[in-house]
């Protein structure tokens, strides 16, 4: 099978987010940056594929802070190839991300065969404009289906699992080529020692393909960010364990629980 | 009059979600704003017989076409677009949901229209519609322009009142026909939810378990405590993904919503797709390291702290108060 995973970057919200001067975005400053999450199971799903059908798996993104030590991980993982498009994606939205990929499956270099199946995440926590997944199926007029669970390939053909809420989930049978919108692997991702990382740098190079810088980043207006006001904020309780325990065995003899 | 505000009506296994009725209602607030009428499409062979509880919209437009049952976002973003040529609507909503991904995203692809996703709030600013869009896992908020006052706009579950969005009053209906292409994904069947050892929505107490948890085997710390509360244990996505805990305990968007007496939100952060499971739980109480953690601002106790030096001691505490 041909897999391409579609990786993007996004803040790491373990951290302190903060908005920038202008009001209009984060404060790049000290935003650290790391694999969207339903990417990660993008790339394992893909792999999981490859692992049943062979083929190869091909990882792509956009220029963005840390974006190596992502492409070397996934390529000691067991990528075949590592793409980077030399579009830097800040201030872009998925709009115009969407374009800059949609032009690298327009070349030579992303070429869609008859055995293609397209794995970004389902969606990020900065999708403002929308998700990459469909963006790009309508782009490149493919088949498109989101909240992707489990991926089963036999002729040409995709038996696809899509949550919907509730626990409950439906299968679907997609045409290949086609776009998934994976939200979680089969199997947890695959966890990879620093020392395969390190022996991907030296031996697996990380490919750049031509590309257009959108000429519009945005296709809305942002008119400020902010931080939440804390509407409702919880009565906090201090001290050592031993103290907070004492308050919260009263918090819950008092809403009759025990 | 201003164009049309289009609200597209979400149903699953024949009844219409709670989102609709969401969307109805800050649909009316921003029609009544802009001075414009407030439609609503209904795809789908049984979209007739739903039609009448949706008297909030000034019409219905009903598309009973069964291809359109369990439609991919492509063909359902193409009927949707042929509805917008048809009546000039200005405004699409659509639900920020599982059910509907993907569906605004392609909609404003077909139609060159921008799209504002993760939508909480929205108002009239000078004929424009500003919304507030929740980004970040619910860490930062924007404040976003349509534009032109045109676009799709994906709404939040659960950021809207439902009761708003329903009425006892019959709509007017219209059928209409649209040209709908053959699906290139076609539903084959529903996987029922794996009927777990405990069924979540039933308890009085749930002990959930987020990231902050760690390993596979603090859960058991957890477990002990749900134990001696009389409770169970469910868990946010990272955790099921994990393989922690099993899928019928996962609690979110894609898992149950849950409405217990006590809900204790161990090391979670509060991400919107984890609140939207737990906002009508009676109690939540939140122990998390970071302060800043989105759950405390809709928890009613919190705790800054490490769960795991935390839950031993809860634990015997319980125990001893229990006698």
């Amino acid at each position: 099978m041909n897999l391409y995973v579609l990786l993007k970057m996004v803040p790491d919200t373990v951290e302190e987010l903060d908005v920038s001067a202008d009001g209009k975005s984060l404060d790049a400053e000290f935003l650290r940056f790391k694999l969207n999450d339903p990417d990660e199971h993008a790339l394992e799903q893909a792999l999981l594929l490859k692992e049943k059908h062979g083929g190869k798996v091909t990882v792509v993104t956009l220029d963005a802070p840390e974006v190596d030590d992502v492409l070397f991980t996934a390529l000691a993982k067991g990528a075949d190839r590592a793409v980077k498009l030399p579009v830097d994606q800040a201030g872009l939205g998925t709009t115009a991300i969407a374009k800059v990929i949609a032009e690298f499956f327009a070349s030579h270099a992303g070429e869609i065969t008859a055995d293609t199946l397209l794995l970004p995440g389902s969606q990020a926590i900065d999708d403002l404009e929308g998700e990459v997944a469909p963006l790009l199926a309508a782009a490149l007029q493919l088949p498109y289906l989101g909240v992707v669970c489990q991926v089963t390939v036999t002729e040409g053909k995709a038996t696809v699992t899509k949550e919907f809420a509730g626990g409950l989930r439906a299968e679907f049978e997609v045409t290949l080529p086609a776009v998934l919108g994976i939200q979680s692997a089969e199997r947890p991702p695959r966890y990879v020692p620093v020392a395969k990382v390190r022996a991907a740098m030296k031996s697996a190079p990380i490919e750049t393909v031509d590309s257009t810088p959108p000429d519009r980043p945005l296709q809305l207006e942002i008119e400020r960010m902010y931080k939440p006001e804390a509407a409702g904020r919880a009565e906090l309780f201090e001290g050592a364990p031993e103290e907070v325990a004492d308050k919260l065995v009263d918090v819950l003899a008092k809403s009759g629980v025990i | 009059m201003a164009d049309p505000i289009l609200v597209l009506a979400e149903q699953l296994r024949g009844e219409v979600t709670d989102i609709t009725f969401e969307m109805l209602g800050a649909g009316r607030t921003l029609a009544a704003a802009a001075g414009a009428p407030l439609h609503v499409a209904l795809l789908g062979s049984e979209a007739a017989a739903l039609a009448s509880q949706l008297g909030v919209a000034d019409k219905v437009w009903v598309v009973d076409n069964p291809q359109l049952d369990l439609a991919p976002a492509g063909t359902v973003a193409a009927a949707l677009k042929a509805l917008m040529d048809q009546t000039q609507a200005g405004i699409v909503l659509l639900g920020c949901t599982n059910v509907s991904l993907g569906i605004g995203s392609m909609l404003a692809a077909l139609a060159g229209l921008p799209l504002v996703n993760f939508c909480r709030a929205a108002r009239v600013e000078g004929g424009a519609v500003v919304c507030t869009s929740q980004l970040f896992g619910g860490k930062i908020l924007s404040d976003v322009k349509l534009p032109d006052g045109r676009g799709v706009v994906s709404i939040y579950p659960g950021a809207f009142p439902a009761e708003a969005g329903r009425n006892d009053q019959t709509p007017p209906v219209e059928k209409v026909d649209l040209p709908v292409e053959a699906p290139k994904v076609t539903f084959k069947q529903y996987l029922e939810p794996e009927a777990g050892d405990v069924d979540i929505t039933k308890q009085d107490v749930l002990v959930g378990v987020g990231r902050g948890i760690q390993t596979q085997d603090n859960v058991e710390l957890a477990e002990e405590l749900a134990q001696v509360l009389g409770g169970a244990t469910c868990a946010s996505r990272p955790v099921i993904d994990q393989g922690w805990l099993p899928l019928s305990r996962q609690v979110g968007k894609s898992g149950m919503s849950v409405k217990p007496r006590v809900y204790l939100a161990l090391g979670i952060s509060g991400a919107p797709e984890h609140w939207e499971g737990i906002q009508n739980s009676q109690c939540i109480i939140a122990v998390n390291t970071d302060p800043r953690a989105p759950i405390f601002d809709g928890a009613h106790y919190g705790v800054v702290g490490d769960v795991l030096e935390l839950l031993p001691v809860l634990t015997e505490k319980v125990k001893a108060r229990k006698g």
